[in-house]
């Protein structure tokens, strides 16, 4: 098995508008790669193509541009009926998960459910993994008789992440699986993840919009701003050196929740552009502080400034890519 | 004299169920608060806490089946609570505004944001016409929206959520309040316009004097833009006091453990031990409400904690809490 899981090149994403003709450019050449037993975080707003981009690596919607592959193989184009039976080793834990469990199915079903379309398990092999796989998240077994309506949205996700386990995958892609939680299951949720990254030795990509959460379990971090991917950091170097102008003022919109940690201001003006109508050169220097007129026509290519800390700014050239900053 | 003082209130859900049998909900249960010009004090607790509805109480928004059942609510000394419908619409929306959760649900869509704005001036303040204008078009710069001559004829769903949510604030200051009562005032906004928007609040705060209660379940919120905070747990304030003190040395192990289940201790290898269902509102335990959940949780639990002053203006209402010097402890029960 190769070491890498999963790579994407100048992978892209286009949503037809209506008849317009115009498109919504979620996705704008973004290369990725994960090794086994990695996690990569990815951290943007709204509107920056994160789930877009989960989704599209595992096929659930096609690229428009650019290739994957998965395992060694390119699978940019393989036909649905052979990528079925290639999600076994590909899954996924959604943000919801009141609306991603069938409410009609008992819980035991709902786990075991990959194992019978994948495995062709015997009734009663199901019902001993599901038990597994049950005590496994932590999840009393005394819940697998009943129905999603009886458990807690923290339960709910334990249910979902012991779907995605089952197969023994060897990508998981976690689109924002706390950000629907209360506070005190997120914690719950989350050092769950922690021992099963270190258990399965699959590899996870971790979408999320919250910094905090993304530190805690991310080995690697891109952070995405209008389908690009402007900064891919080491986890160590992400608070300590952010290179990029827009991930330093991310990080200064984040708040800590120690109220001794001073908060270095820089509150950027604006909101983020339309996808319709993409800012040209680089998509940031609408808003960013730092920005030259040759931002307007050039779009920045990715520098490797130390290993595997890779920076797209046309200032970094000239060494004015860090926002000053005042102190509060 | 405080601007905002809340004594002991408690609100009830009360309704007759499918069988017609009467239940009772007690969904605020001895709700403690107080709040000076000038400041801000945070709301923290999880879903269910409360934290909504101790809003809503203040502003008499309640609607059946939920009702107050007790306790006081005394804003610049007038008591609110028993104050008739026609008085307290005076008083909510003119003194006491709120900024809701879901801004693009609060605006009317089919009215241009700055008539909404002139509309609400009218009702409390009145005037000529031309003033209302005036009035809205500077709260529309104060707030920050850029070209607000070209904004005042824009319709809600042309807005941005950002956007929609300074229109909203705009709309709760343009009648000058004196407390200003702010629920999730930046949930389902990005952060970068989470930062705008809390700086922005602060800055008015200070400016207009107001008191500003903002409820949020976000730490890093209270942490750095709360002067004092409130935590709440099953309908109950279980601490309050200056935010610096009770984040580090926080005195009620339901705030410990709140405050421990941050991604940022997590990654010192805390662990979280906070966990388990909130108590059944139809079916509270006797004495504290958290122990069940608590680690500590002895028998003594059983009977109903006292609210212990730790330091001033540092209050928790558990039994195992020692005020900071000797002879200074203080019940309220």
């Amino acid at each position: 098995m190769s070491e890498l899981v999963l790579s994407t090149k100048n992978l892209s994403k286009r949503f037809p508008v209506g008849r317009s003709g115009s498109f919504v450019n979620a996705v704008n050449g973004v290369d990725l790669s994960i090794k086994r037993g990695e996690v990569l975080g990815m951290v943007g707003e709204s509107g920056s193509g994160k789930s877009t981009i989960g989704r599209t690596i595992l096929r659930l919607t096609d690229p428009s541009d650019g290739e994957i592959t998965f395992d060694g193989q390119d699978i940019t184009t393989l036909p649905t009926k052979l990528i079925r039976p290639m999600r076994k080793d590909m899954q996924m834990v959604f943000q919801d998960p009141w609306s991603a469990l069938n409410p009609r199915m008992k819980i035991g079903d709902l786990i075991a459910e990959p194992l019978r379309i994948h495995f062709n398990m015997s009734r009663s092999e199901c019902n001993d993994r599901t038990e597994v796989l049950a005590e496994r998240v932590r999840l009393s077994a005394d819940f697998l008789n009943r129905t999603p309506s009886a458990l807690s949205g923290g339960q709910l996700q334990r249910v979902c992440i012991a779907r995605a386990i089952a197969t023994n995958p060897k990508l998981i892609v976690l689109d924002e699986p706390t950000s629907s939680l209360d506070l005190s299951v997120r914690a719950g949720i989350l050092e769950l993840l922690q021992e099963l990254r270190a258990e399965t030795q699959a590899a996870f990509l971790f979408i999320s919009h919250d910094l905090g959460t993304i530190k805690l379990i991310s080995d690697r971090i891109a952070v995405l701003y209008l389908g690009r991917v402007v900064e891919e950091v080491p986890k160590d170097k992400l608070f300590s050196d952010p290179s990029h102008p827009y991930t330093q003022s991310l990080l200064s919109a984040h708040l800590p929740s120690d109220p001794n940690e001073t908060l270095q201001r820089l509150t950027l003006q604006g909101e983020i552009p339309s996808p319709i109508n993409l800012p040209t050169g680089c998509s940031f220097h609408t808003r960013c502080p730092v920005a030259i007129n040759s931002c307007q026509s050039n779009v920045p290519e990715a520098d490797e400034i130390s290993p595997g800390h890779l920076v797209s700014c046309l200032r970094l050239k000239d060494g004015q890519n860090i926002i000053r900053r005042d102190l509060k | 004299m405080n601007l905002l003082s809340v004594q002991d209130l408690q609100t009830h859900f009360i309704f007759r169920d499918i069988d017609h049998q009467l239940r009772e909900a007690k969904a605020l249960n001895k709700v403690n608060l107080t709040l000076n010009s000038g400041q801000v004090l945070g709301i923290v607790g999880e879903t269910g806490a409360g934290k909504s509805l101790t809003a809503q109480s203040i502003c008499g928004l309640l609607r059946p089946p939920a009702k107050i059942v007790g306790g006081s609510v005394t804003f610049q000394g007038r008591e609110l609570l028993t104050l008739p419908e026609d008085e307290i619409n005076t008083i909510r929306g003119a003194e006491i505004a709120m900024v809701v959760q879901n801004p693009r649900s609060s605006l009317d869509p089919l009215t241009q944001i700055g008539a909404q704005l002139v509309r609400l001036h009218q009702t409390h303040t009145g005037g000529p016409l031309a003033g209302s204008r005036k009035k809205a078009l500077d709260m529309m710069q104060a707030v920050g929206i850029p070209d607000p001559e070209g904004r005042f004829t824009a319709w809600p769903h042309e807005l941005s959520g950002g956007m929609a949510q300074r229109v909203l604030i705009a709309m709760a200051l343009i009648n000058e309040p004196k407390l200003l009562i702010a629920d999730e005032p930046t949930t389902g906004l990005d952060v970068t316009v989470q930062a705008q928007i809390l700086d922005l609040l602060n800055e008015l705060v200070a400016r207009f004097d107001m008191g500003c209660m903002i409820i949020t379940h976000d730490l890093g919120i209270v942490a750095h833009y709360c002067d004092q905070v409130a935590v709440m747990f099953a309908g109950e304030i279980v601490e309050q006091g200056p935010t610096r003190e009770v984040f580090l040395t926080p005195a009620h192990p339901y705030t410990q453990q709140l405050l421990a289940a941050t991604p940022e201790r997590l990654q010192l290898g805390v662990k979280s031990q906070l966990g388990g269902q909130p108590p059944d509102l139809f079916n509270l335990p006797t004495g504290c409400l958290s122990q069940d959940r608590c680690t500590l949780a002895t028998e003594k639990c059983g009977a109903p904690p006292p609210l212990i002053e730790i330091s001033k203006g540092h209050l928790a209402r558990c039994h195992f809490v020692k005020p900071a010097e000797k002879g200074r402890s203080k019940s309220n029960e």
